[in-house]
């Protein structure tokens, strides 16, 4: 049933479940407290992933199944979430700006013709009920807070700022199943083929400890001294995009704006400036060290420890000092 | 292809001020090309040099140009400049005008096949004005490319992936978004420069474009622009030299249980 007063979220699944920042979503468009949440999730199959999607916090799930969502193509998962939007007459669509909804959510909000406020790091609705969405801008130098004027309104969520709900299997919600009408002709931009490489052990968005290095340190060999500091906490290796550019590292160590978010317990960044949109993607980890030569070096504004001093003479005694520190003891990080 | 005039991201901090709901730098400050559209003109003259009869042309949205600027694109090698400029097309968090003139221009144009942009611009970080191109026209769009090839009539586009990447294929007309990873620009030659300084740049106001800029519904309106709070105390660890402090930092993080 279309509801005016309906908040949607543009789902996303991933192995079958609901993505991490789906369910972020969902308890953000919870938190906005407007009206029911609804969720569009859409795939080959979307089988128990509606039942996760209630138990955090969704009062109706609008299903849409297609063999043309098995690879999430944009353009069908566009053509799926606009069906959805139909079908649920909201005034919020809510999506999260993963990799998938970085292309579907700009899209979509033009096709219900209004645009999008990307990558929010708030939200909140104003005394006629009108979505106010806050979003770092300017790299980051800069917040802004919009009123969105469009019927819907629609927003992306930044992952990582808001914690989903706590799962509790005893809600109960609507599976709505939607056609979406989705022919091969919906999919323009074909997939021809797609290298993932296997992450050499510990993924970057998963990792409790990442050290990272940037143009400071001047070429790739003293990226093995991250690494060996890294495998010695647990941890995994990240860069700048100075550092990535150069080629030192693959574009896959990127850490920030426009390359990986991540939220590990410690960073220590080691001849990283701190430039703003370096930091918008490391700002949410609980500690941040930092290592650079210049004391006037933004990163120190961001960072719980610092050290003003040459990486190459600061590390080496940093990493075998951990190395006593840890040796005679069986703690973990953390 | 499109190319928007920026402040320069590398503004540092001490020149880089929020006033009345605006940003704005120092006046010594020069703007600069948004650096994903200079890889984007760099993507478009790999194409030019690729196939034969491509023609570049370069279009910006805008109220005011640095013409020294914005005529970058032309002395790298792109054919032909199109400033679509009115006092009407200032430059706001709200993409649906920039968007509307675009793709006015885009039409006006006539037989454009491919639309290369930059990911994102690096004031407003909005990311969708391609998308919105995209959208209005009804083309396929293949987003954050570190490579593109014409074929035919078929655009290929490796994209970026956290990990990895993807090839897709699309047949033109087509938007491609493009970023970083395409590699380092070209730097403009004397000839070129040369070669830039002579042309002029056409210019298209709104009226040119046959758009009412008061009819395009906005999608938003700014309540506040404001720098972000720091909520952090930095604690700056020293010791009789640089070895010293290391060893220092590290009974620190211990203590603090980080390590
Ligand atoms: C739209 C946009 C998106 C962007 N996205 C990203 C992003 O996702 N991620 C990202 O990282 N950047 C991004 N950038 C680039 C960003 O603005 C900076 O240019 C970049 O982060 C700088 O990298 P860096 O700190 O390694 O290099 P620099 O800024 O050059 O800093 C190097 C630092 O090393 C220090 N140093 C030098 N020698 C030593 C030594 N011997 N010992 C100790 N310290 C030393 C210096 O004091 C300096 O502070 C983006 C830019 C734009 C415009
Ligand atoms: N004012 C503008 N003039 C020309 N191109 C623009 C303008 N604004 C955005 N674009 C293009 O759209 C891309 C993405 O911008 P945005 O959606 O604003 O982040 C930019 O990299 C440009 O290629």
């Amino acid at each position: 049933m279309p509801d005016p007063t309906s908040i949607l979220v543009i789902g996303e699944l991933v192995d079958g479940a609901p993505a991490p920042a789906t369910l972020e979503a969902i308890a953000a468009a919870r938190a906005l407290g407007g009206g029911p949440v609804g969720v569009m999730l859409a795939g080959e199959s979307v089988g128990n992933a509606a039942q996760t999607a209630i138990a955090s916090g969704a009062d109706a799930v609008y299903a849409i199944e297609s063999a043309l969502l098995a690879d999430a193509a944009p353009d069908a998962v566009v053509a799926a979430a606009a069906a959805a939007v139909a079908a649920a007459g909201p005034r919020i669509v809510l999506g999260a700006k993963t990799l998938l909804g970085r292309d579907v959510m700009p899209r979509l909000a033009f096709r219900l013709g209004t645009a999008l406020a990307s990558d929010c790091t708030a939200l909140a609705l104003d005394g006629d009920g009108r979505l106010l969405a806050t979003r770092p801008t300017y790299g980051g130098n800069a917040d802004a807070t919009v009123r969105c004027l469009g019927t819907p309104a629609v927003a992306s969520l930044r992952p990582g700022t808001v914690d989903a709900l706590e799962a509790d299997a005893t809600r109960t919600g609507e599976v709505v199943a939607v056609d979406a009408a989705i022919d091969e002709a919906t999919v323009r931009t074909r997939s021809i083929e797609r290298v993932e490489q296997a992450a050499s052990g510990l993924r970057l968005e998963d990792a409790r400890v990442i050290v990272s290095g940037g143009r400071g340190l001047g070429g790739p060999e003293p990226f093995e001294q991250l690494a060996e500091l890294a495998t010695l906490l647990g941890g995994a290796v990240g860069a700048s995009r100075a550092a990535c550019d150069a080629g030192w590292v693959p574009t896959s160590y990127q850490v920030g704006l426009t390359g990986k978010t991540v939220t590990p317990e410690l960073y220590i960044a080691v001849g990283i400036s701190g430039a703003s949109q370096h930091m918008a993607g490391c700002a949410n980890a609980k500690a941040i060290v930092a290592i650079n030569k210049d004391a006037g070096a933004n990163i120190f504004k961001d960072a719980r420890f610092g050290v003003i001093g040459d990486w190459a003479k600061v590390l080496p005694a940093f990493t075998e000092q951990l190395h006593e520190l840890l040796s005679g003891s069986t703690r973990q990080p953390g | 292809m499109t190319a928007k005039q920026v402040l320069d991201p590398e503004t540092p901090l001490s020149a880089f001020r929020i006033e009345d709901d605006r940003v704005a730098a120092a006046s010594n400050m020069a703007p600069v090309i948004n650096g994903f559209d200079e890889q984007a003109v760099e993507a478009a003259l790999r194409i030019k040099e690729a196939v034969d009869g491509t023609h570049v042309t370069v279009l910006s949205y805008g109220t005011d140009f640095a013409l020294d600027v914005i005529k970058k694109p032309l002395a790298m090698g792109a054919d032909d400049l199109v400033l679509l400029q009115d006092p009407a097309f200032e430059n706001v968090i709200d993409p649906m005008l920039t968007v509307a003139a675009l793709v006015a221009a885009i039409r006006k144009l006539g037989d454009v096949d491919l639309v290369l942009a930059g990911r994102q611009a690096s004031d407003w970080d909005n990311a969708q004005v391609p998308a919105g191109i995209a959208e209005a026209l009804g083309w396929p769009i293949a987003t954050i490319a570190k490579h593109v090839e014409v074929d035919g009539t078929t655009v290929r586009v490796q994209r970026v992936l956290p990990d990895g990447h993807e090839l897709v294929e699309a047949a033109l007309p087509a938007v491609v978004t493009v970023s970083n990873e395409l590699g380092a620009p070209r730097y403009p030659n004397m000839r070129g420069i040369m070669g830039a300084r002579r042309i002029q740049p056409a210019v298209w106001s709104a009226a040119d474009l046959g758009i009412e800029p008061t009819e395009v519904a906005p999608a938003f309106e700014l309540v506040s622009l404001a720098a972000p709070e720091r909520r952090v105390e930095t604690e700056m660890i020293t010791g009789d030299d640089d070895a010293d402090a290391g060893r220092k930092l590290a009974l620190r993080l211990r203590e603090e249980h980080l390590v």
